[in-house]
């Protein structure tokens, strides 16, 4: 296996979706190619570090004058009726 | 080495009666609705559209829109994708005013594959974000994830950080599966090429002005 074939299958590698023949291609690929060991571990990382970074959290006054004023728009036009669907 | 495991689980059943009130009229079940996933609606938005009012104001247009429009939700998926569907237009739309200048899609292919190609593979700090403070990490990470075009992050944000699955992404932004998986590819590499910067192995230069190696950028 070269490295841009490892490449290619390395998202369908990190999400576990993957033939146990492919992945144990791709695992004997990582036992000797450094490079692609690396890149394989790096990206796996970058993906934690922001699925743990709580970017962009939504205060909670922000949230709950956002929510207000959300519901009270839903009950100014509420019961609308079933609608055709266009 | 571990997979990365999807993160989004919800009682589907609980989900649709609460639908099927709100159809019905019953603002509180709407409400409930919006509690469940405000935060990823904002989050969504804010990715998209790099800008904390355009969010604020998706949130509303998007929970307003899906209320009037829920008759139109037949539950062949779930709530969330359908709701994420309506952000995520919105949020373009939102986009798309504010840089009249540039066409914002999520059908362009953005440069060729050479763009993803790892070109920096030192191995980084056994923990690289413990070497910077909280608030110089989320500069680090909204800067890097600031510089991809809107069309990989979106579908990394959507994937990644809410956890769609691949199937659910497509459905959301109406990309085919290949296409969600080509994008994904190229924004995992492009911010792990990024990332490396400041991560890799006794190398960090703590420099936060971030500009991006290539002119693949979004400005």
């Amino acid at each position: 296996m070269k490295c841009t074939e490892f490449l290619q299958e390395l998202t369908n590698y990190l999400d576990g979706v993957i033939d146990d023949r492919t992945k144990s291609e791709l695992e004997d690929h990582l036992a000797w190619c450094h490079n692609c060991y690396v890149v394989c571990d790096t990206t796996k990382k970058t993906i934690e570090i922001y699925r743990d970074s709580q970017l962009y959290e939504l205060p909670e006054d922000l949230r709950t004058r956002l929510r207000s004023a959300i519901v009270s728009k839903c009950q100014g036009k509420k019961k609308v009726g079933p609608e055709p669907v266009s | 080495m571990n997979t990365i495991q999807a993160k989004v689980s919800e009682p589907v059943t609980e989900e649709l009666a609460l639908v099927q009130a709100a159809k019905g009229g019953d603002v509180g079940a709407f409400e409930q609705l919006v509690k469940r996933y405000d935060r990823n609606v904002f989050r969504i938005a804010q990715h998209i559209t790099q800008n904390r009012e355009d969010a604020e104001d998706v949130v509303q247009d998007a929970f307003l829109k899906a209320y009037g429009n829920l008759n139109q939700f037949q539950g062949q998926s779930k709530f969330y994708t359908w709701l994420v569907r309506i952000a995520v237009n919105e949020a373009l739309m939102k986009l798309r005013r504010r840089r009249p200048e540039r066409m914002v899609s999520l059908d362009e292919e953005v440069k060729t594959e050479e763009d993803s190609m790892p070109r920096e593979v030192a191995d980084w700090s056994p923990n690289p974000e413990q070497q910077y403070t909280q608030a110089e990490l989320r500069d680090i990470l909204t800067r890097t994830i600031q510089g991809l075009p809107a069309s990989f992050r979106t579908v990394f944000v959507l994937r990644d950080v809410e956890g769609l699955s691949t199937e659910e992404t497509a459905e959301a932004l109406e990309l085919s599966i290949p296409a969600v998986k080509s994008r994904l590819l190229r924004a995992r590499l492009q911010l792990r090429e990024r990332l490396s910067r400041y991560f890799q192995r006794g190398g960090e230069s703590g420099e936060i002005g971030l500009k991006p190696a290539s002119g693949d950028g979004n400005r």
